[in-house]
């Protein structure tokens, strides 16, 4: 049943270019589909360890000034007289550069997390986030600061034997979101089903039970990170190479508070949260621009945000669930984990 | 940069005393601050009334304003976690920020002074007028603000609370009037901040963003709910900023703010100046 209703959802989402001729509609679902990915991937950490993370674009834009800069090539000099010169790369090698480099700086703001904690955890990563876009402002030799990157090339594909595909139309474009987005959303899955997962919602349920269980706290908090952070570099490399110009205001502090907007509306802590979130609060934008001005929008973003902390505060998707769907043996996603579980498959 | 230091002073007590007493990360710090610089070009250039009664003026808005937003939206969600209040908080904050623009616009506004063009020069040191006013101006709250938490009644009650919640509960002191006083005061402190800063700089929506980033800079200096340490915090996150805008570049200036929140967490995540608090 499960299944079933996962392959009509993707069927229909693949379908859409098919009947949808609207280049303005189709633009705002890939751009909301590249946000949706960095939206799971903030709910990774947000909704599966607890730890809120504000800087989150901050991983997205390195990801979108990696992978452009890789597909762009650069020529900077460093301190002490040495150049550094970088012919351009395919853009496909931007995007694994972009997960990879992502990565590594999850892996540094995940070791942080170790130290500090809630309010000051959020703290520390907002300022990580404002100090990588001041330096994307100020190192213009690198990043051409605020005049922005341009140009950057579209994604080919290397197809064996036959040469490359570029994917320079819309509809192209879609159906690379849509499989990165369906990757991502896999991937998690898996994760979060697995005995990484349950650690993870172990310690964000009770820290004390899990580390006296044997759950590695550092390790654990350090590996959500680095993969959420990986997840959001893939989405701003989707991001550079579909929108072809990139400047420091991707690391705007209103782009984390969308995601954190997606996130908590669709559900914190549910696979499907998200996504359903981030389809609501990314076509919003569209379906008001007729009828409000942006400033406006922005009054009603923020007020939808409190409405839905006061009136739904665990989000849509958990919400609706606990209504129309019985729990099942075999413990949905969404079930609390015992913690004698995870002890339990722990090899003595 | 001693008026500087002054204004972010009086930011930091806000945010440390709501912060401290409240457990709440003021996401509106920014905002009450924009606010204030507001209310002195609506007094000033608006309305045409006297510069220096538009300061009380701002004071007594952002108290409102701050009473009105935690009666509204903070004491509904007492009991709730530390990150439901936040985001709220960033909800208030996205909309009363937009709302800003939405009335005056995205156009930067200045307020003319009555204070002489010309500065007062002291042998090798030259300051101006509205510089020496802002500096008088924010030590004038300072002392205050200490003055009121040290030395009056609400202030003992205000540092019971601080301490033990419950206790100061059961010793007769009514929790829910602290909290929205200590909001109220937070507030209009940071309206008093923006108000002062405003004639020196230009007023826009925006303003406040880096503003907050500084308070909570200065917070985490100075250790959580402590004065002391915010005025000295204050002070030194604008000497930081003159030497981070003089020896690295002028574009990193606003960085600071963000190293040294970095660098403190990691490496003395209780503060400069604090005992012992928790973190975790």
């Amino acid at each position: 049943m499960r299944a079933a209703v996962t392959i009509l959802v993707v069927a229909a989402l693949a379908s859409v270019p098919l009947w949808l001729r609207d280049p303005y509609l189709l633009n705002a679902l890939i751009t909301t589909g590249i946000f949706v990915v960095g939206a799971m991937s903030l709910n990774l950490l947000l909704g599966f360890t607890g730890q809120l993370s504000l800087g989150h674009i901050a991983f997205f834009g390195i990801g979108a000034y990696v992978s452009a800069l890789t597909s762009l090539g650069f020529d900077v000099g460093l301190p002490g007289g040495v150049r550094l010169v970088h012919a351009p790369w395919p853009p496909i090698a931007g995007f694994l550069l972009a997960i990879l480099v992502a990565g590594l700086c999850g892996y540094f703001v995940g070791l942080l997390s170790f130290r500090v904690r809630g309010a000051y955890f959020v703290i520390v990563t907002i300022s990580f986030a404002e100090v990588v876009r001041l330096v994307a402002l100020n190192w213009v030799e690198l990043t051409q600061g605020p005049l922005a990157l341009t140009n950057i090339p579209s994604i080919a594909l290397p197809l064996p034997g036959i040469g490359e595909l570029t994917l320079r139309t819309k509809m192209q474009n879609y159906y690379l979101v849509l499989v990165v987005a369906l990757v991502a959303y896999l991937l998690i899955a898996r994760l979060v089903h697995s005995h990484f997962g349950r650690a993870m919602r172990g310690l964000m349920e009770n820290e004390t039970l899990a580390v006296s269980v044997g759950i590695d706290v550092t390790r654990t908090l350090t590996l959500a990170a680095v993969i959420s952070a990986a997840i959001a570099g893939a989405a701003g490399s989707l991001y550079a190479h579909y929108i072809r110009i990139i400047d420091p205001e991707v690391f705007a502090f209103i782009n984390t508070v969308t995601m954190v907007i997606m996130v908590i509306s669709g559900g914190k802590g549910s696979l499907a949260g998200p996504v359903i979130g981030g389809l609501i609060f990314g076509l919003l934008p569209v379906a008001l621009r007729p009828v409000m001005a942006p400033e406006a929008q922005w009054i009603a973003y923020g007020g939808v945000l409190i409405a839905i902390l006061f009136v739904l505060p665990r989000g849509i998707v958990p919400s609706l669930a606990q209504r129309f769907i019985r729990p099942r043996s075999g413990a949905p996603a969404l079930a609390p984990v015992a913690l004698t579980e995870t002890g339990a498959k722990e090899p003595a | 940069m001693l008026v500087l230091g002054g204004t972010y002073a009086l930011l930091g007590i806000g945010l440390t005393l709501i912060f401290g007493i409240m457990n709440v990360v003021n996401f509106t710090h920014g905002v009450l601050y924009t606010f204030g610089a507001y209310i002195m070009f609506i007094v000033v250039q608006q309305l045409g009334l006297n510069f220096f009664l538009a300061l009380p003026v701002a004071v007594l808005a952002g108290w409102l304003l701050g009473a009105a937003i935690e009666l509204t939206l903070l004491r509904p969600l007492r009991g709730s976690d530390i990150d439901t209040t936040m985001l709220v908080m960033i909800g208030a904050w996205i909309a009363m920020q937009s709302g800003t623009l939405w009335i005056w616009g995205g156009v930067a506004k200045s307020v003319a002074t009555p204070l002489p063009e010309a500065p007062l020069v002291l042998g090798p040191v030259s300051v101006s007028w509205l510089r020496l006013f802002v500096l008088a101006a924010a030590a004038l709250l300072i002392l205050v603000t200490y003055l009121l938490i040290n030395k009056t009644s609400l202030g003992r009650a205000m540092r019971a609370t601080f301490q033990d919640h419950d206790t100061a509960s059961l010793m007769g002191v009514n929790v829910d009037m602290i909290y929205t006083s200590t909001f109220a005061i937070g507030s209009s402190l940071a309206a008093a901040a923006g108000a002062l800063l405003g004639p020196v700089y230009v007023i826009f929506p925006q303003m406040g963003d880096l503003a907050a980033v500084k308070a909570f800079a200065i917070v985490i200096l100075g250790g959580l709910g402590n004065i002391t340490g915010a005025v000295i915090g204050g002070f030194i996150l604008a000497l930081a900023e003159e030497l981070g805008a003089g020896y690295v570049s002028s574009g990193y200036r606003d960085a600071m703010g963000f190293v040294i929140i970095i660098a403190v967490l990691i490496f003395r995540p209780t503060g400069l100046f604090a005992r012992a608090e928790r973190v975790g």
